[in-house]
């Protein structure tokens, strides 16, 4: 075939429409395969708030509540456990809850809980997400020997106080997640609902 | 009937170059004649391919991929199954054993520069495998849905996290399909680790091997033996892959598959470093056990990970890990291959990089203790100052100088 009198720039202009049309439409042929790996409907719908009678709960405690798949820990703190926190701050990443997004307004004190004896704390470390552990007592620890009680996670050794702030010198960045509850009355809280902003 | 399977065969070859193929890549594939027993791994992690890809074919015909049936199948197929709990351990054995091979594989390299020019490309692919192995065996550990299977999987998705800007979050969301590891992440993975990444593992070998029958394989002394050739153009150091390799890696393959199934047999759990007890226990999104650690396999880059006292920067750094073997093969400006040649202190580090990458592997599997942790930072110093130091010493040592023949061999 001659190449003769051939428009170059025509050609390379229709070249180049025709790829940029088709990659446009590549691109949106890719919407349904990568949207599908969304969460689906039936997984939206699945996060029920969860109805917790807290008046079982011995002081020093903690029950494990489900919420949404993930552990939300429920511990009754005492009046010992309480007057230590404060005296944590310098040697917390985060003692004031400068990070908004971990915890509602209602949480946002030294607490970080709506009463201060009752913590309700999202159970997922906020390095990779494994579920801490409860060690309460104020005892030398394996993995801190001047432990004052909190949450030690197994997976990468971050460690949070009773009111799941971190201490510097942790892989996880953040204090622990509060999730939304409310007292429905003096002893039953519900996770997942928050009166404040409904 | 000889001429006429010869005339069948000429039918054949005008259609499809059958004949051509065969000889290009066995009978005329010429390699070098001083191969020692590290040559031996290229063709075994093939042959553990394969053995993956048959009893994963035959796994997944019991196997049931949902969040309610997943541990009970395979509970089934251990305990139901005729030969099930074989096909079983034969695919959880054989991914340690595929790790073994492709690790001795890398190293090789390693020794003998098969990665520097004109090898870049087959050290590419060849990388490009192995992060699709990682892929595939991280997915694979996911699917009997115990224990470590989902806190595994919760850890490692979460590592999409750091990503600032909300990206991040929003990716881990994406990746589980779920706002937690659930069914959905099970199903997913499923078809990834039985259908996608085993096309495209299947796909790199293919390149992989194109590129190294282009440019021919290097061999333990790193001389270039298209230079000596005989009246024909054939390498006088080389001799034909078929008959010759190929019966002589039966040996490899034969010593191999004893030492495999003697763990296969006796040591299927591989005392927790394959099979880990945890995993003996039903998935429970609410309930991490004590010690969370990957599979021996992936201990070295979990240490580098852990060796960071911060979530970003020790992401970073295990991404990194992985990252800086991509470019080996510019990193080394030797000008000679093999490490026989090399001077002392490419020997040195080459040997110190060995031992850290052996001890993070131990690391990885074992608790966080403060001892522990200080290992894991001089084995990731080890680790990353075997790479970065490279374009360094590589270039300021005196090398040997290289023979022009191959030394040794048959």
């Amino acid at each position: 075939m001659s190449q003769d009198g051939v428009n170059k720039s025509r050609r390379t202009l229709l070249v180049g429409a025709t790829t940029a049309v088709g990659a446009v439409g590549a691109g949106f042929v890719a919407v349904p395969f990568v949207k599908s790996w969304n969460p689906s409907e039936r997984a939206k719908a699945a996060g029920a708030p969860a109805k917790i009678d807290t008046s079982k709960i011995e002081p020093g405690a903690m029950v494990v509540a489900e919420w949404r798949g993930k552990p939300v820990y429920v511990a009754k703190r005492t009046e010992q456990t309480l007057s230590l926190l404060e005296s944590l701050n310098a040697v917390l990443k985060d003692p004031d809850n400068s990070n908004k997004a971990q915890q509602p307004g209602y949480a946002d004190n030294l607490y970080r809980s709506r009463k201060p004896e009752l913590s309700v704390i999202l159970g997922v470390c906020t390095h990779l997400g494994c579920a801490p552990k409860y060690h309460p007592e104020v005892k030398p620890e394996p993995f801190d020997a001047d432990w004052k009680g909190g949450y030690y996670c197994p997976c990468h050794g971050s460690r949070f106080d009773l009111s799941g702030r971190v201490y510097s010198g942790s892989p996880a960045a953040d204090n622990l997640v509060i999730p939304p509850y409310t007292y429905e009355s003096d002893s039953v809280i519900v996770i997942g609902v928050d009166e404040e902003n409904s | 009937m000889t001429s006429k399977l010869a005339a069948l065969m000429g039918w054949i070859d005008d259609r499809l170059p059958v004949t051509q193929t065969y000889e290009k890549h066995m009978s005329k594939y010429y390699a070098p004649k001083n191969f020692n027993f590290w040559y031996f791994f290229g063709v075994i992690s093939m042959m553990m391919l394969a053995n993956q890809i048959l009893t994963g074919i035959w796994l997944t015909m019991n196997f049931v991929p949902s969040q309610e049936g997943a541990f009970a199948s395979v509970e089934y197929i251990m305990r139901d199954v005729e030969w099930g709990w074989l096909l079983r351990y034969l695919h959880s054995t054989g991914a340690t054993f595929f790790f073994v091979a492709v690790y001795l594989h890398m190293f090789r390299a390693l020794l003998y520069g098969s990665y520097q020019k004109p090898r870049e490309l087959i050290w590419l692919f060849g990388m490009f495998i192995y992060l699709a192995l990682m892929a595939e065996a991280f997915m694979g550990y996911v699917l009997p849905w115990g224990q470590m299977s989902y806190w595994g999987a919760q850890v490692i998705i979460s590592l999409f996290s750091v990503i600032p800007f909300g990206i991040g979050d929003a990716l881990t969301e994406w990746i589980r399909g779920d706002f937690l590891i659930s069914g959905a992440t099970l199903n997913r993975f499923f078809a990834l680790h039985v259908v996608a990444v085993p096309l495209v593992i299947v796909m790199l070998v293919v390149l992989h091997l194109l590129a190294l029958h282009e440019v021919g394989s290097n061999n333990p002394d790193g001389v270039d033996i298209k230079k000596v050739v005989d009246e024909n153009g054939k390498p006088l150091d080389g001799i034909p892959f078929h008959p010759f390799y190929s019966t002589h890696d039966m040996v490899g393959i034969v010593v191999f598959l004893m030492v495999f199934c003697t763990v296969l047999f006796f040591f299927p759990e591989g005392n927790g470093f394959m099979l880990e007890y945890a995993n003996f226990e039903p998935a429970n999104g609410l309930k991490t056990p004590a010690h969370i650690a990957p599979v021996w396999y992936f201990g070295a880059f979990y240490a580098i990970l852990r060796a960071v006292p911060d979530k970003l920067f020790g992401v970073i750094a295990m991404g990194g890990a992985i990252a800086v073997l991509f470019v080996l093969p510019w990193l080394d400006r030797s000008p000679v291959k093999s490490w026989r040649y090399k001077g002392r202190i490419s020997k040195v580090f080459i040997l110190l990089f060995a031992v850290a990458f052996i001890l993070l592997t131990w690391l990885g599997t074992q608790p966080a203790t403060a001892v522990n942790t200080l290992l894991a930072r001089i084995g990731s110093v080890v680790y990353f100052g075997y790479f970065l130091l490279m374009p360094f010493y590589t270039r300021m040592e005196k090398t040997k100088p290289v023979p022009e023949r191959v030394t040794g061999g048959h």
